[in-house]
């Protein structure tokens, strides 16, 4: 299943693991095994290298400096850069917009201040991340153990296996209305819906990576007579990439939920509460509601990574790559 | 995934007849518990929701939906494939291009594309904001898986390939796309899947035409049995094409090492 030899594979296997950062849930193979390290790294600092004679050290040490400090600042203008003109340009396109379903980003603005700095934050927002929170914790909690138990019994993988497929295959959008029927609306509908959709990501790629764990090592940990918890986690740190990576998918997931179920059968939270302003043709507090989504989305986007990079750095390492698009 | 390398007590023929029992056994503890724990009103026990389902099957309502329902997910997921291998090509080639725009990317990608609907009902209609919805998220896994295979292209492979003179048309043919096309396959596989579950919500949130507004329109209606009926076939319908996709993968890949050694075993 793996390459594990030195210098086996060099990962075109579907893109499992952190390191290409995608979103498989069921990769074929995962060849990325180490000596993948293929030059991934693009703007490799060329100057200010050992080539210099110690005679120009110090000139050479400076203009190093000087050329590490251009380059940081073309790096910081490159990540603003865009941003800022399609900010900019969204300004002045829409300043004076005569389209009421398109009002000026000014006036989008200024709803937001108005509209999320107020009593909406503790009754709408705050519901909203409360049920995602739980909604996403209830799936990794199951998820990842269960995930574990059928990844390392091929009795019990094989199963389970096309009961998984199916209810993963199932739109997760679609329990809803099954779920209004049978628990009604309330508190736990959405939560369970939530947690029903993020569920089969974390617990099918916790499967796939217990499953692909290399058996010399858990030969060797055997040999080593390792306590039972000390191998499990050996197994789980191994499964870790995997595990992320349905994490990942499984958060996004959970946000559309979130939104969708709130759009659906809710009376408050997030998704009512644009919902509630597009019906009341409150244009520019729409649009806050769609910014403030957009943002939450991407910070929460952002915080995941943060967390998978502190955990996966053994990783990293291993596989020499970046996380993110460089 | 049906891949049992590891070695164990389970062949290929026997994970089947495991598989079949997964599957029996779990029909058998949705019908005990549903009967125990629910009333037949709300929650209709299996041996309810397959006759319906068998029904449904039988009407032109159910046909004419899901065909609605697959033509806006195809729709969309052809227009994020072009829009998503034209610009990730585009981008990832051109290295400025592609510092300039990865912060851009980052930020854009997380936003869910469900924010689209409440700005977009007042411009278009609800089948082509369903279109939207689809191939919007479709694009993005397509662009970044792009991305991601661009940037595993071998530059010993391409440094060989300008040694034998091929033209940057003939590396793009034999270097570039053969490293890429993995990738695309697996965004195939994602998108897929993504697209049917939007193509649904569409239709559950807007009422656009489809699985979703049947499903949505006999749960308003009462008709439990009905609607879980349909969840039934739109289940179906998730397998059916998560298998066309990975039989297109395979087909697509069956010169990878990946693809190749699962063919094997």
């Amino acid at each position: 299943m793996t390459g594990t030899g030195p210098g086996t594979g060099t990962g075109t296997g579907t893109g499992t693991g952190p390191g290409t950062g995608t979103e498989t849930e069921t990769g074929t193979g995962t060849a990325t095994g180490p000596g993948t390290g293929t030059g991934t790294g693009t703007d490799s600092a060329t100057g200010a290298g050992p080539a210099t004679g110690p005679a120009a050290g110090a000139g050479a040490r400076r203009r190093g400096a000087l050329a590490a400090g251009r380059r940081a600042v073309r790096a910081v203008g490159a990540t603003l850069a865009l941003p800022t003109a399609l900010a900019a340009l969204w300004w002045v396109t829409s300043a004076d917009s005569g389209n009421v379903f398109l009002p000026p980003l000014r006036d989008i603005l200024d709803a937001f201040g108005r509209v999320w700095f107020s009593d909406v934050l503790i009754d709408d927002v705050l519901p909203s991340l409360r049920r995602l929170a739980t909604g996403y914790g209830a799936a990794l909690a199951l998820g990842v153990p269960v995930g574990y138990l059928i990844g390392r019994s091929p009795l019990l993988g094989a199963l389970v296996n096309p009961v998984l497929g199916y209810l993963r295959a199932l739109p997760p959008p679609v329990i809803i209305p099954v779920l209004l029927v049978a628990v009604g609306i309330g508190e736990t509908t959405k939560i369970v819906v939530i947690a029903f959709g993020a569920l089969w990501p974390i617990l099918l790629n916790t499967a796939d990576g217990v499953r692909a764990v290399d058996e010399v090592a858990l030969e060797t940990a055997a040999v080593y007579r390792l306590p039972a918890w000390t191998r499990r986690r050996l197994v789980l740190r191994a499964a870790s990439p995997r595990i992320f990576a349905g994490a990942r998918q499984a958060l996004g997931l959970a946000i559309i939920l979130m939104v969708v179920s709130e759009m659906l059968m809710s009376t408050d939270g997030l998704g009512f509460t644009v919902v509630r302003f597009q019906r009341s043709f409150a244009l520019p507090e729409m649009w806050s509601g769609v910014l403030l989504i957009g943002l939450l989305g991407f910070v929460l986007a952002k915080l995941f990574e943060r967390v998978e990079r502190h955990a996966l750095r053994w990783h990293r390492g291993l596989t020499g790559r970046q996380e993110g698009p460089s | 995934m049906t891949t049992d390398t590891a070695p164990g007590p389970v062949g290929w023929r026997s994970g089947w007849a495991l598989g079949a029992l997964g599957v029996a056994g779990a029909a058998l503890l949705y019908e005990v518990a549903v009967r125990a724990l629910f009333e037949p009103r709300h929650v209709p026990p299996l041996s309810a929701c397959l006759p319906a389902a068998v029904e449904l099957l039988g009407t032109g309502a159910f046909w004419s939906a899901t065909g609605a329902t697959l033509g806006a997910a195809g729709l969309g997921t052809a227009l994020a494939l072009l829009a998503g291998i034209a610009l990730g090509f585009g981008i990832g080639s051109v290295p400025w291009l592609l510092r300039l725009t990865s912060s851009t990317l980052d930020f854009l990608r997380p936003v869910p594309p469900i924010v689209l609907i409440p700005v977009l009902v007042f411009l278009l209609d609800v089948g082509q904001i369903t279109v939207l919805l689809v191939a919007v998220s479709g694009f993005w896994i397509v662009l970044f898986q792009v991305l991601y295979g661009l940037r595993d292209v071998d530059p010993v492979a391409v440094d060989t390939a300008r040694c034998l003179r091929l033209g940057p048309l003939a590396r793009a043919r034999h270097v570039t796309w053969p490293t890429v096309l993995p990738y695309l396959a697996t965004a195939l596989r994602l998108v897929v899947s993504v697209a049917l579950a939007l193509a649904v919500t569409g239709g559950l949130v807007m009422g656009a035409a489809g699985l979703g507004e049947l499903i949505w329109r006999s749960q308003e209606a009462g008709e439990v049995t009905r609607m879980y009926g349909l969840v039934l076939l739109t289940g179906c319908l998730g397998v059916a094409l998560d298998l066309l996709a990975r039989a297109a993968e395979r087909r697509l890949l069956h010169w990878h090492l990946a693809t190749r050694r699962a063919a094997l075993t």
